[in-house]
């Protein structure tokens, strides 16, 4: 059998990871036609192309169904608790910068903290009579973030996309998403709590440590590290 | 080899055993409506428990455990006083270690009484330690009522003691806070800027959200109010501080938070409910000259508790959760009461952790 290396199916994070395997001279491409999700590999041996959603890429490495994937750092930080028993970071990918941040209304002007966004939701609590409902995809992340700090009288709303809207729709009070350059957030009227960095993600590089290998695979494995430490 | 079967049969006989104490067998549905446990909890209950739903009765929790359906059916329709035993699978979510049960069975023994709420403590405590007999356990207990009652006695702001409080459970929040209140730590620069400007409101963004200005004016009035406000005194944080770091045994505990009451009197009442529990401890034949204190015990992880407190730990095998816990809740009774209230104590045990023990230690 032959080691297999997932990769995200389409867009900008497909086609970024393309051209840095190209730039270490291995081949990614798509075959058949453009709705069919079929890859090949060129430049290396014994290595087979598996299109995934970025989304699926840490439940596949976790479970050892594929043995090599691409895909960000918060992605695997939310999905998988244990990471780094499962996981191994072989390199990132410098591409696809995001920091997971936590970012209220720009008229509070009396929130810039954690220590004040857990204030401002006991008064929330208290006046609005449910708690401070803060929209995120990343669940556990966000939780355990607010836990640490001491934030009480929230609750996680979920939202999968769109999410600087919902405090103008009010389906949330404050949100909890990824951002490169802030552009969306202020256009949402919102900003960045100076303390509220959760996370900073990057496209990387993962292997996985359950995955089984025969002899074959690991010497496969062997060159493709070699070949990408050149 | 521990089996299931096993593990409920000794369930059983701990049920038996708190039956013949006195208490009726509660049976509780294992899906509890998630709503009530989130509003207690908040969202950390979501770490800990499994939810599941369906479009029907919405979010729907597998019991984690027992306490808040007992309370919930005695508040409803339970005679006075009431004592209440179960026996029956709880359920934890875990993220963390995978070597954590996330099913197991739970037995407990739960008193609703007005009459002595010393008395019941120590009965609760003593019937639990009884039925740990012969296994080598540390007892550790504590009290979160001389925390809170050193809180809510503190002369400073009612809205300082109310974030006091809120936070007692989260120990490093509460320092935080304790530390600004006493002018220990600086200012931020953005909240020294919020106190100065004039108008803190113009600063031209959109109006968006349903925390809208009236909450935002709110809590820069009491920012303000509070930048007025008079540190808490050196002398009383330096009694928060001593009061946190007492870990004694029982009696020599009382001892030295008394000397504490000296600067912080309004603890005293609480320490004559520590005083009457050593002594109807002793009365029930548990060896109170040796049994631990700790005040800062169960600060965090014990949320629902507000007076006593109490954990039985196997000392050698600290890979283990506790045994047994349990305390006092009277406050919870309260929340799910729609008005009514009772003091109530109660604990648990883990039948299946018991057995392990008991074939390790033979």
């Amino acid at each position: 059998m032959s080691l297999k290396l997932g990769v995200p199916s389409k867009g900008r994070l497909m086609e970024k990871t393309f051209s840095w395997f190209d730039k270490r001279g291995i081949t990614l491409s798509r075959t058949g036609s453009d709705r069919e999700y079929a890859g090949r590999v060129d430049g290396i041996e014994g290595v087979s192309l598996v299109l995934l959603s970025a989304g699926e890429i840490p439940r596949e490495l976790a479970a050892g169904r594929i043995h090599l994937g691409v895909t960000g750092t918060d992605l695997v930080h939310e999905k998988l608790p244990l990471w780094d028993q499962q996981l191994e970071e072989v390199a990132p990918l410098g591409f696809g910068q995001a920091d997971l941040i936590i970012a209220v209304p720009a008229c509070w002007a009396d929130v810039d903290t954690l220590d004040d966004l857990d204030a401002a939701a006991a008064g929330f609590r208290a006046r609005h009579g449910h708690r401070l409902r803060i929209a995120t995809k990343y669940h556990r992340l966000v939780r355990e973030f607010l836990t640490a700090a001491g934030v009480a009288d929230y609750t996680l709303v979920d939202s999968q996309g769109a999410t600087e809207g919902t405090v103008k729709n009010e389906t949330a009070e404050a949100i909890a998403d990824i951002t490169s350059t802030g552009e969306t957030l202020r256009a949402n009227h919102l900003k960045i709590l100076s303390d509220g960095l959760i996370l900073r993600s990057q496209a990387t590089l993962w292997r996985s440590r359950v995955a089984p290998m025969d002899a074959v695979e690991k010497s496969a494995l062997d060159q493709f590290l070699q070949r990408l430490s050149q | 080899m521990i089996t299931r079967a096993r593990i409920l049969e000794q369930a059983a006989q701990l049920r038996a055993r708190f039956e013949a104490a006195g208490a009726q067998t509660v049976e509780t549905p294992i899906l509890q409506p998630a709503e009530t446990l989130l509003d207690l909890y908040g969202e950390d209950i979501r770490a800990r428990a499994y939810i599941t739903s369906d479009a029907l009765r919405g979010e729907q929790m597998l019991r984690p455990d027992f306490t808040v359906p007992v309370v919930q059916k005695h508040m409803e329709h339970g005679a006075e006083p009431a004592r209440y035993t179960y026996a029956g699978e709880v359920f934890r979510r875990q993220e963390h270690d995978p070597d954590r049960a996330n099913e197991y069975i739970q037995v407990g023994y739960e008193v609703f009484d007005r009459t002595n709420p010393a008395a019941a403590d120590a009965e609760v405590f003593a019937l639990i330690a009884q039925a740990l007999d012969g296994l080598a356990l540390r007892a550790a207990t504590g009290d979160i009522g001389i925390l809170m009652a050193a809180v809510a006695g503190l002369k400073t702001t009612e809205p300082r003691k109310a974030a006091l409080m809120r936070h007692i459970w989260r120990p490093r929040r509460f320092r935080a806070l304790l530390d600004r209140y006493a002018g220990r730590t600086p200012v931020p620069p953005a909240r020294a800027a919020l106190l100065a400007a004039d108008d803190p409101l113009t600063g031209g963004a959109p109006e968006i959200g349903k925390r809208d200005r009236a909450d935002v004016e709110a809590r820069i009035a009491v920012l303000r109010a509070d930048a007025a406000a008079a540190p808490i005194s050196d002398n009383e944080i330096a009694g928060l501080d001593a009061l946190l770091s007492v870990r004694e045994t029982m009696p020599f505990a009382l001892e030295h938070l008394r000397d504490i009451a000296v600067d912080l009197p309004q603890i005293n009442p609480a320490l004559d409910r520590l005083e009457a529990r050593i002594a109807a401890l002793r009365a029930r034949g548990i060896d109170v000259d040796r049994l631990d204190f700790e005040a800062s015990y169960g600060r965090t992880s014990m949320e629902y508790y507000d007076g006593f407190v109490f954990g039985f730990y196997a000392e050698r095998r600290p890979d283990l959760p506790p045994i047994a816990t349990g305390g006092r809740y009277d406050a919870l009774t309260r929340r799910l009461g729609n008005g009514a209230e009772i003091p109530a104590v109660g604990g648990v045990l883990r039948p299946g952790l018991m057995l392990l023990l008991a074939e390790a230690e033979t």
